[in-house]
């Protein structure tokens, strides 16, 4: 679908928030999908881009960073400028009516996007966690802040925040004894995996959303496959990318 | 509007336009983008006997105007599509093509056996080159194509193509051994074998390290296999690689290709094969051609 590129802007150098005008989508999408955009230039792939948020029932934020040849060539993109994207694509993060006790949303570096819809659309305001490598990668507090009970910060070099692992915050939030009802979260597998199991050892509901290389993004030629615990292979576009984390082999 | 019904070893489609199997699941997901009924065929992805897991992620790299993959044939096994997918394909007027994969020739005959007649046409992958055990042993060696595929239509009445891989030395050796064998059509080509290394890592991006080539990239190798293999037998062909519009698909058909399969170009337009059709259509008429089939091999070559 060709959709009008609303609004740009450069939170840091190389992130880029992107608002693209397409009420369709905007009111469809659920936190957790994605979209899947043509970048153009030589990039012959679409590349897969979490729903950050979606406004008013007309358009849909989201926010990438420059990694390689396809995201380079997209944030060339200027307001006005028709994009052709698909979405939104995907099984979302499933979201409760209610909650039991804290939902913690915890994210790490690009992980951290597709969690703002999902704060907002939670019945509670959550716990959110955020982890950066440092005090300049560090984006977005504020708006999570309004849209959190509380955000915890953490960064790998300690210019910002907790010194070490945002997982680590996860740990000690369990050990004070909070009641934890649901837990949410996207970001690098290492860490992905240590809140997983965090999570398992003490009952508490998990959802992790997978990062694959992708084709078509819509489930047909199943180039996307992450592992499950019981060993089938299954796709990361159309049964994911969230899953329940007690389900993925995160080694396989 | 030109007349564009082909007829493919006795089996009538509404136009030339059918989907690349692997690259179309078995219809469902694009169902949602379009009415499959617009489809000369659906080729669907490939079925084993058994259930396949395929390989680990990932699966796909990007390279120059096409991609690598390495799915490894995963697919819940034929058994599995005929209890859950059959019915839900045929409520649509297209004709549906089983793409058959296995390991040794008892497994394609025991896929073809369990599909019986129930879809219209089998492509017989003997070509993908992710089957350690065979899949690439088959589709190189003369004596195994023309044993293969003689065994599969001793055990089915089925309408027979054989898929012919672009990874060897003569192709039209592997389509007179298919048609030796008994084979009805032929198509090509399946993939080509390439790599992707990532020089951040200096490691493959797959996986598995080597994976097929398909998309614009590989179109030029595939149209000249066409112009030969059409030279060399009298059998129907499929023609497919790197299809991305109505001008690619009539270079095949100039080249001697009687129908076009769209993959690749799908994976990043779900629009691709209705666009393909439509292109086919507007060139003939542009053309003043009044059938698809007056194209068919009329490449006016030099010399
Ligand atoms: C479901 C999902 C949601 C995502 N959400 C976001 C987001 O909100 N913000 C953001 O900045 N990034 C996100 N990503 C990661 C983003 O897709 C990659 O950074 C991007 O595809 C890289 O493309 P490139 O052109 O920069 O790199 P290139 O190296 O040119 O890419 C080459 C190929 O590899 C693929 N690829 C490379 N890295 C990745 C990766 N990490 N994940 C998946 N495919 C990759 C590309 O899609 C492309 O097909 C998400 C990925 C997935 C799967
Ligand atoms: C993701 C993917 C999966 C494929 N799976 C199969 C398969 O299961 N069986 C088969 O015969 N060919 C398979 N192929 C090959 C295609 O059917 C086709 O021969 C090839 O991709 C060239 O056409 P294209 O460039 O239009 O994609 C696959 C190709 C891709 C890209
Ligand atoms: S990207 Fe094609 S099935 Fe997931």
């Amino acid at each position: 679908m060709l959709c009008k590129l609303a609004f740009k802007s450069e939170l840091r150098q190389g992130l880029y928030n992107f608002i693209i005008d397409c009420p369709e989508m905007a009111k469809a999408a659920k936190p957790g999908q994605f979209v899947h955009v043509l970048c153009g230039g030589s990039a012959y792939l679409r590349r897969p881009i979490s729903i950050c948020d979606a406004v008013n029932d007309r358009f849909v934020r989201f926010i990438f960073e420059v990694r390689g040849k396809g995201t380079a060539e997209l944030a060339k993109a200027q307001p006005e400028q028709l994009l052709d994207v698909l979405g939104p694509l995907g099984n979302g993060f499933e979201v409760p009516e209610e909650l039991s006790g804290e939902a913690v949303l915890i994210g790490g570096g690009i992980g951290i996007f597709p969690l703002l819809m999902l704060a907002k659309k939670l019945p509670q305001k959550p716990l959110v966690m955020l982890g950066f490598r440092d005090k300049q990668s560090a984006v977005m507090i504020r708006e999570f802040s309004n849209a959190a009970k509380e955000v915890f910060v953490a960064s790998d070099d300690g210019s910002i925040g907790h010194k070490g692992f945002v997982t680590d915050m996860l740990k000690s939030k369990i050990a004070s004894g909070a009641k934890i009802d649901k837990i949410y979260t996207c970001g690098p597998v290492p860490m992905m995996k240590i809140v997983a199991d965090t999570a398992k050892e003490n009952n508490i509901e998990c959802m992790v959303s997978m990062e694959e290389r992708m084709g078509c993004g819509v489930g047909a030629c199943v180039t996307c496959t992450c592992t499950m615990t019981d060993g089938s292979r299954r796709r990361v576009c159309k049964d994911g990318p969230v899953f329940n984390g007690a389900e993925v082999d995160f080694d396989g | 509007m030109a007349d564009l019904r082909v007829n493919i070893a006795g089996v009538e489609w509404s136009n030339p336009v059918t989907t690349a199997s692997g690259t179309f699941g078995f219809g469902r997901e694009y169902a949602e983008y379009f009415d499959l009924s617009n489809l000369g065929a659906v080729c669907l992805k490939a079925l084993s006997a058994k259930p396949r897991l395929g390989n680990r992620s990932p699966r796909i790299a990007e390279v120059n105007d096409g991609i690598l993959n390495s799915v490894g044939l995963q697919n819940p096994g034929a058994q599995h599509f005929i209890d859950n997918e059959l019915e839900w394909l045929r409520q649509f007027d297209t004709k549906i093509i089983a793409n058959l994969c296995g390991s040794t020739v008892e497994d394609y005959v025991e896929v073809a056996e369990i599909l019986g007649d129930k879809v219209d046409m089998f492509e017989l992958n003997i070509s993908c080159p992710n089957v350690k055990e065979g899949g690439m042993a088959f589709g190189t060696d003369p004596k195994m194509i023309e044993d293969i595929t003689s065994r599969v239509k001793a055990a089915s009445k089925v309408p027979l193509i054989v898929k012919l891989s672009p990874n060897v030395t003569d192709i039209t050796e592997m389509a007179k051994a298919a048609e030796a064998g008994g084979a009805d059509a032929v198509s090509l080509i399946n993939t080509l074998l390439g790599m992707k290394i990532d020089i951040k890592t200096r490691k493959p991006v797959l996986y598995n390290n080597m994976g097929g080539l398909s998309g614009p990239a590989v179109m030029p190798v595939a149209v000249r296999m066409v112009y030969q293999v059409r030279r060399a037998v009298k059998l129907p062909i499929i023609g497919m690689g790197g299809i991305a519009t109505g001008e690619d698909a009539i270079e095949f058909l100039l080249a001697g290709a009687d129908a076009v399969a769209v993959g690749t170009a799908g994976i990043v337009d779900p629009y691709a094969w209705i666009k393909v059709r439509s292109g086919i259509n507007d060139y003939l008429d542009r053309n003043g051609y009044n059938s698809v089939k007056d194209i068919v091999g009329k490449v006016d070559i030099n010399g």
